[in-house]
């Protein structure tokens, strides 16, 4: 078998390579997405670090 | 010293061979179904989020067939249609499989409870498990019933669309749910009396195997019947409307005329055919199923924009 420079195996795993980062990048602009689609649909936005919940607070008349 | 065994024979997995082991013919049916289960529900949904849980449904069922491609390799080596599957063909392990198929099914999972709702994402685990732990591991290799219980997996996908966007469930998505599970017996049992050779060769249990072909033969006519007060129910439900009516007549006729056709032929007619009434049932079922959700689909989209659907008398 002649020697090649690359073997069969790297085409291979730059292929999958490709869809992984390719799937990856689509995941996160897909979360992104949702966060955003959430935010818009009017769905309350509570901090939940050093700040009080909205909705424990008492509603003054 | 160079050792050889490393690049002597590529190990790496393909992408094609990933993707395959997810059964995007399944995935497709499933999407398709959990999208109309979607469109119908009477509220509305951000198309986002209804994109996003489309795709983790869509992954949660490529998990699940992943797991039945790890679990069924023995069964899927002796037969024809299933011998070329990435496992038995030995291009993907059987523990790559698995993981796979775990990794997917949980991914989507909680990826479906933070995108829609927990009562999606609990149903989304139900029918992963059904399909995996019910019919894969149980029912398939032991009754003759497997897809007849077995297919309330594939029925479940319209329940988690509706329930993505309404968080609840209804009467209408069960009698959607009601059409997926009595279809897929006559569906499944066709194509098993043209491949029983195979099923006997396997060792699997169906119909077709156990009771032979003219029992079979009478169950695909019965079951095909029983779809008729289903699919009326559902014309006059505040789902249906004239459109729906049309259809649930036209392809009830066809399905159970067809249905009938193989009723009333023997192995010997079938020989001289090459299956061929079988093999038109079986792509009928497939016509059935995508023109009627289909077109409760576009009815749908009639409710919102046509006045006179207020007068269609609806039952519930």
């Amino acid at each position: 078998m002649a020697i090649s420079k690359e073997h069969e195996l790297y085409a291979r795993r730059k292929s999958r390579n490709i869809f992984v980062s390719l799937a990856l990048v689509a995941f996160v602009i897909l979360v992104f997405a949702i966060t955003i689609a959430k935010f818009q649909d009017g769905q309350l936005i509570e901090g939940f670090d050093h700040s009080y919940r909205a909705t424990l607070l008492k509603v003054e008349e | 010293m160079v050792d050889s065994t490393v690049i002597s024979k590529p190990q790496e997995v393909k992408i094609s061979e990933v993707l395959e082991l997810l059964k995007p013919r399944v995935m497709s049916l499933v999407i398709f179904t959990a999208f109309i289960g979607m469109i119908i529900a009477p509220m509305g949904i951000n198309p986002v989020l209804a994109f996003a849980s489309l795709v983790f449904i869509a992954i949660g069922a490529g998990g699940s067939g992943a797991l039945n491609m790890w679990w069924d390799e023995d069964v899927d080596r002796l037969m024809k249609r299933t011998r070329n599957r990435p496992v038995p063909a030995g291009t993907v392990s059987g523990e790559d499989a698995r993981l796979l198929g775990l990794w997917c099914s949980g991914f989507a999972i909680l990826m479906l409870a933070l995108t829609a709702n927990f009562l999606a994402a609990g149903i989304l685990a139900f029918t992963i498990f059904f399909y995996v732990v019910v019919y894969t591991m149980f029912l398939k290799r032991r009754t003759a019933q497997n897809i007849v219980i077995g297919g309330a997996a594939g029925a479940f996908p319209p329940l988690i669309g509706w329930a993505s966007v309404t968080n609840g469930i209804a009467l209408e998505p069960i009698l959607l749910f009601m059409v997926i599970f009595l279809w897929t017996p006559p569906h499944f049992w066709a194509l098993a009396l043209v491949t029983k050779e195979e099923y006997s060769l396997a060792k699997v249990p169906m119909l077709t195997v156990t009771r032979g072909e003219k029992v079979t033969r009478r169950y695909i006519f019965w079951y095909s019947i029983s779809l008729i007060p289903i699919c009326l129910l559902i014309a006059f439900s505040s789902i249906g409307g004239p459109l729906t009516l049309g259809l649930v007549i036209v392809l009830n006729i066809m399905f159970v005329l067809a249905s009938h056709q193989v009723m009333t032929r023997d192995a010997d007619d079938s020989a001289r055919d090459n299956y061929n009434r079988e093999k038109n049932l079986f792509r009928l079922s497939i016509w059935y199923l995508f023109v009627m959700f289909a077109g409760l689909g576009v009815e749908s989209m009639l409710h919102t924009f046509y006045e006179p659907y207020l007068v269609w008398p609806e039952l519930f």
